[in-house]
Order: structure tokens, then C-alpha cells, then sequence
């Protein structure tokens, strides 16, 4: 019946009550957001790369070789000679190995080449394979599989013609050479949705009539190149895998001091957690930020309960003449407040749920950010009892002025 | 169901606290069980602190306030708050009723403080609704906020309110002020019928000397109690 009783005495206030709710729910839809948003970065960016132990690529930074070589994000400072990786994969320790040779593009978007092993070894969120939405892999010289995004944004089909452009943002194309559309990939959530993957040696068949990045002029027939042997002078990084992960640290070491070019070898775990620690920060501030609006909303809550409380002088008389007593009084109030904090909390979170389904399209879309809609976590709970609990906390200053009110106003209210 | 004392008061004095010229004394009243008094008064007569000391909102410095021969003094604030639940039903001039709440729930909320009265008053529920019918509340009306009902209705709720579980004492504050003429009547008619019904005695407190006829007894305020007021 109290329950009944505080939930009346809300509703008839539905107003202002439903104002605060809204700001508290308001609030709590921002926190919740900016946390899933960061949740889900972190898993689609820690998703992006898995079962591979090390990263190879010229000396440079971790994190800079881990972005272009898997995020393709910035570019390499400098190439692997054919020599290393040749070296590499001859060690003992080496179970795989897959080159990766970037540097041209189509479009805005990147073009991969790589060997056929790469769609065996690559895995991302846990271990999945790479699966073909359509088409099959790599076939000849210049058949090419594009990523999801990259046969949607453009509308491309199997078997439909491409041309690579050489280097990034560039007029200079391949036309010369133009590939055919062999596979498209299924939906990842990686970077490899955005990738127009080719074979190793049509980075090189293409490059066949270019000398230091500029075109010579002359036209080697594809008939011509294709007898060559197109097997290339460098590549850009490397993915390595170790037959056991004992042997991953001494092989880092190895590659790390070997002695013929300056590499650079990174476990991609590794690498992701530094990443983080620099997109820490941003994420420090835009959380505390978003606490901060939380705190404000209940600010406003505890503002709207002192404003109430004049007003609602004869309501606490009456309950002090049926024998409540003023901790009776004080903890209506406290329970008034929870409940708003509880109304706002769900509301909040329903509020959430809608936008995410509403944006995730979007933003899968525009950020390649897949934003997972999934019941509450333990963390998330968490948060929700505590914006409760403050709620019920920032009402107690309030409530202990009802309490003393209550005290001295007794059943007879002298306004 | 007149044995023993209902409300008895004897040399009592109060003063506000950090109100220095204002002090109320009584030395001596009572009421018996099932008896009914109008204490007539004006306003700033000392009536309400007169109503605040025999609820036990507030204590006085000298004497004594017995309630159903229970001394208000000997229980701590907590207890006396139990008490009032226990034993007094309140009727206040107006704004009576917590406007959001049901007929029902209003006419239940002193039992749920009240552990021994919500037995005495059996299936609280049925009670509610036995009172209403005697008060000459439709049954349909019981689900209803109370704060869409008219005065004359939330007034009778406040009396069904007062005597569920008859407490052995009812204290009204000038309950029929904002009535009219014939309401006010009808009103009076149907509070003394329940009163007597449930064995309680019935202290009310008006400003109206023509309410007199239908009491035991009828007192003016200033003949049980002094105030004394200095100019600060």
C-alpha cells in the first residue's frame, strides 16, 4: 500500500516528476551510450585480428605497424625485402606466414595483396574463417575479392571489371591491367570489409611497366607479364604464425635483431593494448563527462524534491497524524526519489536500446563499428543500481529537511 | 462503554521551545470513554498546541497527558508516534485526505503503523468498505482518488479513516468548517452514529458554539486552559 501510495503521490505531481524522469533517463541513455559505443570499439578494434602471433613489418612503431598492417590506417614507413621474409619463413619456429603488400587502392578503398594461404590464416572474433558471400577466391593473375563494404558502397557484382589506382588518393591508374571481380566476402566487421584483396604477384604484374613509382611508358602485353616471374622485391608487412606459442617470444627477438634490415615483429595483442592506452584518455574524459550529466540530472531531481517540499507540508502532516513517524517521513521521500531513478534508469535504458537499433545500421555504416545489442552486462547493472542508489542518496539532503519539518510542524501546519 | 478514562490531562504546562512568551497550561481535564465534547475557541487560543499535546506530536515540560490511561511522557517519540496510530483517530478541518491516494488506501494508511488496531479492525478491507457504506459513501466511489471527491465526501472518508479499528479516542479539528449549513449537519449526524457505534469519545474542537446541541458536554477553551502571552 506504501508503494501504491508513493507511486500515487508521484503520478499526481506527473509534470515535474515526468521531467525529472526524463532528464535522469536522458542522462543515463548518454552514460550507457558513450559505454557501449567504447565497449564496442574495443571488441570490433580487439576482433579485428586473431590467432596470429606475431606482426612483422619495417622498424617502426607497434602501434603504427599494427594500424597499417591490420587497421589499414596510416602507411608503412618502409618495406620487408623479399630476402626477410624469405628468412623469416624458413625459421623453425614459423607455422605460416602471409605477406601483405599495400600501397595502391580503389576508390576510398585499400587494395591488399597477399597470398591464397591468407584466406586460411586470417581469422577475426575468436577465431572465425573468412566466408565468401559470393564467388570463389583467387583464381588468376588478376582476379580480385572485394570486402562487404567495398561491393555495396560500389555496387559491384561477381565478375564485374575493376581497375586499381596506383598509390593512395591518386589520378594514375592501372588501367592498362584491370581485374576481375572473383569473390566478395561476407560481412566481417573489420577492416577487410573495406579491402579489394588481389594476389601478391598482380601488385606485381601491375608494377611491371613502373619505376619508382612513375609510369616508364612502355606497355608489357598481359600475355608477356604473365609468363613472367612475378615474384616481388619487397612487401609491406607480414602475418606470422608460430607452431607453438612457447617459441613467439624468441621469434620476436630474432626478427627484432635481425641483422640484415631494421623490422620490427609485434604481438598483436600487445600492440591493441597500447593503442588503447592512447585512446584511453579520450575515453577517461568522454566518460566522466557523460557522469557528469548524470550527476547534473540528479541535481536537478534533488532541486525539484527541496522545491516540493512547501507545498507538500500538509501531506506530511497527514501521515504524521496516522502515525508516521519522521524517519517514516524521510524514507517516502528516499523512496520516491529511488523510484524515480528507477523509472529513469529503464526508461533510460529503453531509450538506449531504440537509438542503437535505429543507428545501428549507421553506424556500421559510417564507422565500421557494429554496435551489439545485448541484454545488460554485469558492469552495466551495476551502473543502473548505481544511479538508483545516488538518486536515492542526492534525495536525502531533502529528505532530512522534510524530517526536521515534519518535526516541528507535527499535524498542524503553519504556513 | 464507559468505563475507564479516555483522555485525561493534569497540570500540564507547555512552552515552545525558544518561544519564551507564549505558555499554555492546564490543570486539569478528562474525558471519559464513549463521552463526546466540544471544546470551543477561537483561533490563537492555544488549541492547536492544546491538539499537538494530546496527539503527543510534542511533550509538555510539566505534567502529565494520559491517552487510554497510557502517559504520553513515558514514551519515547517513536513510541508515541506507534501510539497515536494505536489509539487516536485524527479529523483535521480540511486537506484531510492524501489527495493521490484511494478512498480505500486513505482510510487504511493509520493501520499500517498500527499493528495492533489493523487486528482489532479484522479484513481491513471489509471494514473499509462497512465504513463507507455507513457513512453514506457509494461503494464505487472506494477506488476513486480522493482528491476527486467533494469536501462533504472527504470528509467522510477522514471520519471512516479515524474510526477504523475504533481507537478509544477521536480527536476532530473544526471537521465541519468548510461544510455548509445542512452538510454540515447531515455530517454531524452520521460522525456521532459511527462514534457511538464504536465506542469511542469524541473530542472536537470548533469555533462554532451552535454545534453544541448533539454533545455531552460543552466547554470553552479558555476554561480548562490558560495562555499567557508576553510581547517579546
Amino acid at each position: 500500500m506504501i508503494f501504491r501510495l508513493v507511486m500515487g503521490s508521484l503520478s499526481a505531481r506527473a509534470l515535474t516528476v515526468g521531467m525529472t524522469i526524463l532528464s535522469i533517463a536522458l542522462s543515463v541513455a548518454l552514460f550507457m551510450g558513450v559505454e557501449k559505443v567504447r565497449t564496442g570499439a574495443r571488441a570490433s578494434f580487439a576482433d579485428t585480428i586473431s590467432d596470429t602471433d606475431l606482426i612483422v613489418g619495417a622498424r617502426s612503431g607497434s602501434v603504427q605497424l599494427l594500424l597499417y598492417s591490420v587497421f589499414r590506417i596510416g602507411n608503412a614507413t618502409n618495406n620487408v625485402t623479399w630476402q626477410s621474409y624469405q628468412d623469416i619463413a624458413s625459421r623453425d619456429e614459423v607455422d605460416w606466414i602471409v605477406p601483405i603488400s599495400l600501397g595502391d587502392s580503389h576508390k576510398q578503398f585499400r587494395v591488399m595483396g597477399t597470398t591464397p594461404e591468407f584466406f586460411q590464416r586470417y581469422k577475426y572474433r575468436g577465431g572465425r574463417s573468412l566466408a565468401y558471400a559470393d564467388g570463389t577466391g583467387i583464381g588468376d593473375l588478376y582476379d580480385a575479392v572485394i570486402g562487404a563494404d567495398v561491393a555495396e558502397t560500389l555496387g559491384y557484382a561477381v565478375g564485374d571489371p575493376i581497375v586499381v589506382a596506383h598509390g593512395l588518393a591518386s589520378f594514375t591508374r592501372h588501367d592498362d591491367q584491370p581485374f576481375r571481380i572473383a569473390g566478395i566476402l561476407a560481412k566481417t566487421g573489420t577492416p577487410v570489409d573495406r579491402t579489394v584483396i588481389v594476389g601478391l604477384d598482380a601488385i606485381e604484374a601491375i608494377h611491371v611497366d613502373w619505376q619508382s613509382g612513375a609510369k616508364t611508358g612502355q606497355v608489357t602485353p598481359t600475355e608477356v607479364i604473365r609468363e613472367m616471374d612475378l615474384q616481388p622485391q619487397a612487401i609491406t608487412a607480414a602475418l606470422v604464425g608460430v607452431k607453438s606459442r612457447l617459441q613467439i617470444f624468441g621469434l620476436q627477438r630474432w626478427i627484432n635483431e635481425y641483422p640484415e634490415e631494421p623490422l620490427l615483429a609485434v604481438l598483436p595483442g600487445v600492440a591493441l593494448q597500447e593503442l588503447w592506452q592512447i585512446v584511453g584518455v579520450a575515453e577517461t574524459a568522454l566518460i566522466a563527462v557523460s557522469a557528469m550529466v548524470v550527476v547534473t540530472a540528479l541535481i536537478g531531481m534533488m532541486a525539484m524534491i527541496f522545491s516540493s517540499l512547501n507545498e507538500r507540508r500538509r501531506e506530511m502532516a497527514i501521515w504524521r497524524a496516522m502515525g508516521a513517524r519522521p524517519a517514516t517521513i524521510l524514507g517516502l521521500l528516499v523512496a520516491e526519489a529511488a523510484c524515480m531513478g528507477a523509472i529513469g534508469a529503464v526508461l533510460g535504458m529503453a531509450l538506449l536500446y531504440a537509438v542503437l537499433w535505429l543507428a545501428r545500421p549507421v553506424v556500421d555504416q559510417a564507422f565500421g563499428l557494429w554496435l551489439p545489442i545485448e541484454a545488460p552486462s554485469l558492469a552495466e547493472t551495476q551502473v543502473l543500481l548505481a544511479v538508483i542508489g545516488a538518486a536515492a542518496v542526492a534525495s536525502l539532503l531533502p529528505a532530512l529537511r522534510a524530517y526536521r519539518l515534519s518535526l516541528a510542524d507535527g499535524m498542524m501546519v503553519r504556513i | 462503554m464507559t468505563d475507564g478514562t479516555a483522555l485525561s490531562l493534569r497540570n500540564v504546562g507547555f512552552r515552545w521551545p525558544g518561544r519564551q512568551s507564549f505558555r499554555l497550561t492546564v490543570p486539569g481535564f478528562t474525558l471519559q470513554r464513549g463521552e463526546t465534547v466540544l471544546l470551543l475557541g477561537e483561533s490563537g487560543s492555544g488549541k492547536s498546541t492544546l491538539l499537538s499535546l494530546i496527539c503527543g506530536i510534542i511533550v509538555p515540560q510539566e505534567g502529565q497527558v494520559e491517552v487510554d490511561g497510557t502517559s504520553l511522557s513515558s514514551l519515547r517519540a517513536g513510541a508515541r508516534d506507534r501510539f497515536r496510530a494505536e489509539r487516536i483517530g485524527v479529523i483535521f478541518q480540511q486537506f484531510n485526505l492524501l489527495p493521490y491516494g484511494s478512498v480505500r488506501d486513505n482510510i487504511r494508511l493509520p493501520l499500517r503503523f498500527a499493528p495492533d488496531r489493523r487486528s482489532r479492525a479484522g479484513d481491513a478491507e471489509a471494514e473499509a468498505a462497512r465504513l463507507c457504506t455507513a457513512l453514506g459513501l457509494a461503494p464505487e466511489l472506494q477506488g476513486v482518488p480522493a482528491g476527486r471527491l467533494s469536501v462533504g465526501q472527504q470528509q467522510r472518508v477522514a471520519v471512516a479513516r479515524a474510526l477504523i479499528g475504533q481507537p478509544p479516542l477521536i480527536v476532530a479539528d473544526e471537521p465541519t468548517s468548510a461544510l455548509d449549513a445542512r452538510t454540515q449537519d447531515a455530517f454531524l449526524g452520521l460522525l456521532f452514529d459511527q462514534v457511538r457505534a464504536a465506542g469511542s469519545a469524541l473530542l472536537m474542537v470548533s469555533h462554532d458554539d451552535r454545534l453544541g446541541a448533539r454533545f455531552d458536554r460543552v466547554l470553552r477553551l479558555d476554561d480548562i486552559a490558560q495562555t499567557e502571552r508576553q510581547a517579546a
